[in-house]
C-alpha cells in the first residue's frame, strides 16, 4: 500500500527547495480543481488557463513566505481558482474590441435582430442624439469615453495614448458621464427605448 | 448495446490539465527566484 505523505508536509518540503514536491502536489490535485473550474466556465481551454493562473499564483505565494499554514492547501488553492473565474466573467462581460472609424455608433454591434421597424427608427434617433450629446464635451473628456467606451481600450492604454495618468484619465471619465447627465438633464432629453 | 455504451462512455470525459500545463508550471517553479534586499522581496524569472 502506497503511504500518502500529507499536503502540509509537501508545502514544507517545497518552499525548502524540493520542486518535485510542487509536481506531487499538482497531480494530486490536478483532477479536483480542474473539475472544479470547468464546473463553472465549461470550456477546456479557458479550465486550462485559469488552471495554470492559479497555480502561478499558489508557486508565487509559497516562494514568497506568505502561505499561512491555519487553512488547508486545496480549499485555499479552490479560493485562488474561484477568485480567478470571476475575474474570467467580469473580462468577457465587457463589450466586444471593435476598432471603429468615428463615425461608428456602439449599437452597430449589439443591434438587436427583433427589432421592428418603430423600435429601430426610435434606436436610431437615440444614437445620433447620443453622438452630438457626446460632441458636446470638452475634447479631453470625450477622447476619453470615446476610447473607452466605443473603442473598448482599457484604462491603462489610454493612459499611455493620451500621456496623462491612469487617475487622470479614470477622473477624465467620471466627469465626461456626469457633464453627459447634465447636458440631459438640463435640456430635459429623454433617451428611452 | 455495445454503440449505446459507447456513446455514453464519451460524454464522462475526465478533466484535467494537459501535461504541458504542468510541465510548464515546474519549470516556471524552477525558474523563479526571490530575492530579499532591506525587507523588500524580488522576483526574477531565470528563464
Amino acid at each position: 500500500m502506497e503511504i500518502q505523505i500529507a499536503d502540509s508536509i509537501l508545502i514544507q518540503d517545497y518552499i525548502n527547495g524540493d520542486e518535485r514536491a510542487l509536481e506531487t502536489l499538482i497531480n494530486r490535485h490536478n483532477q479536483r480543481l480542474s473539475s472544479f473550474i470547468y464546473s463553472k466556465v465549461s470550456d477546456r481551454e479557458i479550465t486550462e488557463d485559469i488552471f495554470q493562473d492559479t497555480f502561478i499564483k499558489v508557486i508565487r505565494t509559497l516562494k514568497r513566505g506568505r502561505y499561512n499554514e491555519e487553512g488547508k492547501f486545496l480549499p485555499w488553492v479552490m479560493r485562488i481558482a474561484h477568485n480567478l473565474i470571476i475575474d474570467h466573467f467580469r473580462k468577457s462581460s465587457r463589450m466586444p474590441m471593435f476598432e471603429g472609424s468615428s463615425s461608428f455608433n456602439i449599437f452597430s454591434v449589439i443591434s438587436d435582430e427583433k427589432l421592428n421597424i418603430e423600435k429601430q427608427l426610435i434606436k436610431t434617433q437615440i444614437d445620433e442624439e447620443l453622438i452630438l450629446l457626446i460632441d458636446e464635451l470638452p475634447v479631453d473628456q470625450k477622447d476619453v469615453l470615446v476610447m473607452r467606451i466605443y473603442k473598448d481600450m482599457s484604462f491603462k492604454e489610454i493612459s499611455e495614448n493620451t500621456g496623462v495618468s491612469i487617475n487622470t484619465a479614470l477622473g477624465r471619465m467620471r466627469y465626461a458621464l456626469i457633464n453627459l447627465r447634465k447636458i440631459i438633464e438640463e435640456n430635459n432629453i429623454v433617451l428611452t427605448n | 448495446m455495445e454503440k449505446i455504451y459507447d456513446k455514453n462512455q464519451t460524454k464522462c470525459k475526465i478533466v484535467k490539465a494537459k501535461p504541458e500545463t504542468i510541465q510548464f508550471l515546474l519549470n516556471y517553479s524552477k525558474s523563479l527566484k526571490i530575492t530579499e534586499a532591506s525587507g523588500i522581496k524580488f522576483e526574477s524569472n531565470m528563464n
